[in-house]
């Protein structure tokens, strides 16, 4: 017998019911919607915490100073400088899931083209800096080893930077910058990377290679590090890793006692996992319930497709008495309980992309309804049909056709 | 060569619970091709019984049941469907079509459980609702439809698959005297083709039109007589207010 045929006698059955169809197929839609909307919301949200992690540097971990605790007397967080230039070589050198490590000193200062000045963010920092935040020049370069080694007075400058000091879409390439009034040549300009999560401004800093920053701008210190440091790790999986490595490694240098470390570190990864947290209560949430309406849409269409083989019990007799082997009957009530919760979920998956697309444009995310989620929901209405509607068309198949043909 | 139908001592015994009931007490009887058979008796003789080991719906609890010389009354299930499919056609007496289901569709059934293909199974089926005289009524629903004219699609759908027998119980039962008389023309013509008819009633007249008359009693076929049957159609002719669009 074939497949259009029985798809047609089953689509005519459901439509002769067209209110307990829907109604039927309730579960089935809502179960669905959530689940489109849970992985939506998952994806949505995984994706927002990516962007503004890549955005930070990936792979990231940023090693501060802490508090000194010398004679009793506590300072605050960073109030000392504690890390060294030699921690930092250790690091680089000691520490085998590292990659790059670069030193970040930052210093809030004015900085003035020939019209023009502008009070911003300056930082000093070697190249690795901008290979950890994976940022590149939109123009120029950016500070080279031979820039450190020299001191040089160049700077690569951020793209606020330059609307404020040249105006948008000049090229100050070339062009001198005074900070402190010395005087500094930019070299390159940053590709633009927009806000951070917290809404501060990427794009408003300029940086300066570490040496010139130490001797130029924030006056000289000789072993102590006045600032941060950004550290690369070889890969995400290795970020924990090199965190309890640095850890061991500046406790030992730092001869620390007891539980009381003078610096800290921060796990951006750990970070953004533990913001993704968040959401994930979210779409458990969603899922349970998921799970609960298609489990209830499948009793419900187990419930219907018993009904509907009472209801029809003479007609299985005729199809019987006319040929229709236990088969036939069986694939043809299968295919009615299928086609209902297919039907269903298509439902569901429209409403479900429907209500992403708002939650996505009220938190202004990106829509994110993939693809293969469409595909695995229909199928999986489709597989609740055939697993809800096996024991009522099992049940119809062994109906015996003398029964069924006197059945009132 | 074998006899078409062909019954051995054939029993069926009903168990509710600790009661026995038994419908059929030894029925034994032969059945060649072409034949057109009454069978009659009181209420609970046995007639549906038989008509339904027969008709291949229901098995013998003892004894033998030849159709087309092939052993029928131990097969399973699935084969009992092929025989019923292709050997076999029934008309009932509450005819038992499929509500709103147009003609064609309740006539093609027994070709889509063949497998014919759909314009084959539609041409075919038009056909056999010309056979019976209803060309005007191919996309009537059951409902928009006479009970004779119900009738005569349900013999359509019994002799599209171009079975060897077709099986009625009781299939005037429902109607009034005039259109019985028109659906026994129109078994008769089939006869004239070959097929065999096995019909069962309680009218006498009904029975005048077939060319044996069994009568079966308490499970016991009680006689078993070949008559000369009244012509149908004639009947028909000659019966008062004519009905303008049937004509066999
Ligand atoms: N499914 C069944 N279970 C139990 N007993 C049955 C069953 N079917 C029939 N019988 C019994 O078998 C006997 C014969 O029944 P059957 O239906 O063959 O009679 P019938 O000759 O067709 O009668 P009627 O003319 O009233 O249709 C009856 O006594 C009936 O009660
Ligand atoms: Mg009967």
């Amino acid at each position: 017998m074939n497949m259009l045929h029985t798809l047609r006698v089953a689509l005519r059955a459901l439509l002769r019911n067209k209110m307990r169809s829907f109604l039927t197929t309730l579960g089935m839609i809502i179960g669905v919607m959530a689940v489109i909307v849970a992985v939506a919301i998952g994806e949505g949200a995984k994706a927002k915490v990516e962007e503004a992690f890549a955005a930070m540097g990936s792979n990231l971990l940023i090693v501060m100073p802490g508090s000194t605790s010398t004679g009793g007397a506590r300072g605050g967080s960073g109030s000392q400088p504690t890390l060294t230039w030699d921690d930092m070589r250790a690091i680089s050198d000691e520490v085998p899931s590292v990659r790059y490590v670069a030193p970040v000193l930052r210093s809030q200062a004015q900085v003035m083209s020939e019209d023009q000045n502008w009070t911003t963010s300056i930082q000093g920092t070697s190249p690795e800096y901008f290979l950890i935040r994976s940022w590149g020049v939109a123009r120029g370069a950016t500070i080279q080893q031979s820039d450190i080694e020299a001191g040089a007075k160049v700077v690569v400058v951020g793209q606020t930077v330059v609307d404020k000091l040249f105006g948008a879409n000049s090229d100050p390439i070339g062009q001198v910058v005074r900070i402190k009034n010395v005087p500094f040549q930019v070299i390159g300009v940053l590709t633009k990377k927009g806000q951070s999560a917290m809404g501060q401004d990427y794009d408003d800093a300029v940086y300066v290679p570490y040496t010139t920053f130490g001797a130029k701008v924030q006056g000289g210190l000789k072993n102590y590090l006045n600032g941060i440091l950004y550290i690369g790790a070889n890969s995400n999986t290795d970020t924990a890793r090199a965190e309890t490595q640095i850890t061991n490694l500046l406790r030992d240098r730092h001869h620390v006692q007891g539980t009381e470390d003078d610096f800290f570190i921060r796990n951006l990864t750990e970070l953004a996992n533990s913001q993704q947290e968040g959401t994930k209560t979210m779409t458990t949430l969603l899922n349970v319930i998921a799970a609960v309406s298609l489990l209830v849409g499948g009793i419900g269409i187990m419930n219907i497709m018993l009904v509907s083989v009472t209801e029809r019990t003479r007609e299985i007799g005729l199809r019987m008495a006319v040929g229709a082997k236990p088969r036939n009957i069986l694939m043809q009530f299968l295919v009615e309980a299928m086609t209902l919760s297919t039907l269903g979920g298509m439902l569901g998956l429209l409403l479900g992309v429907i209500g992403s697309r708002v939650l996505a444009s009220s938190l202004g995310w990106a829509t994110l309804v993939r693809p293969d989620i469409v595909v695995a929901a229909v199928a999986f209405s489709a597989i609740v049909g055939i697993g809800f509607g096996l024991y009522p068309a099992y049940k119809a198949s062994r109906l015996d056709p003398i029964d069924a043909l006197r059945y009132e | 060569m074998p006899s078409l139908i062909s019954l051995a001592d054939v029993r069926k015994v009903y168990k509710m619970g600790d009661v026995e009931v038994h419908a059929l007490r030894g029925v034994s009887m032969t059945v060649e091709a072409g034949e057109f058979i009454a069978v009659m008796g009181s209420s609970g003789s046995g007639k549906s019984t038989l008509m339904n080991i027969v008709g291949c719906l229901d098995r013998p609890t003892l004894g033998e049941y030849l159709l087309d010389g092939r052993e029928v009354s131990r097969m399973d299930r699935n084969a009992l469907a092929e025989i019923r499919n292709r050997t076999l056609g029934f008309v009932f007496q509450s005819f038992n079509l499929l509500s709103r289901t147009s003609a064609v569709e309740n006539v093609e059934l027994p070709l889509l459980y063949q497998g014919v293909a759909t314009k084959e199974r539609v041409k075919r089926s038009v056909e056999a609702l010309e056979r019976v005289g209803l060309a005007q009524r191919l996309d009537h629903h059951p409902a928009q439809l006479s009970g004779g004219q119900q009738q005569r699609v349900a013999i359509a759908r019994a002799i599209v698959g171009r079975p060897k027998v077709i099986l009625a119980d009781e299939p005037t039962g429902n109607l009034d005297s005039k259109t019985s008389v028109e659906v026994m023309a129109l078994f008769q013509a089939l006869g004239k083709e070959g097929i065999t008819v096995v019909l069962v009633t309680h009218e006498s007249d009904i029975a005048d039109y077939a060319a044996r008359v069994v009568v079966m009693r308490d499970g016991h076929v009680l006689s078993d007589k070949r008559q000369t049957p009244k012509d149908a159609a004639l009947a028909v002719a000659t019966m008062p207010s004519p009905d303008a669009e049937v004509s066999v």
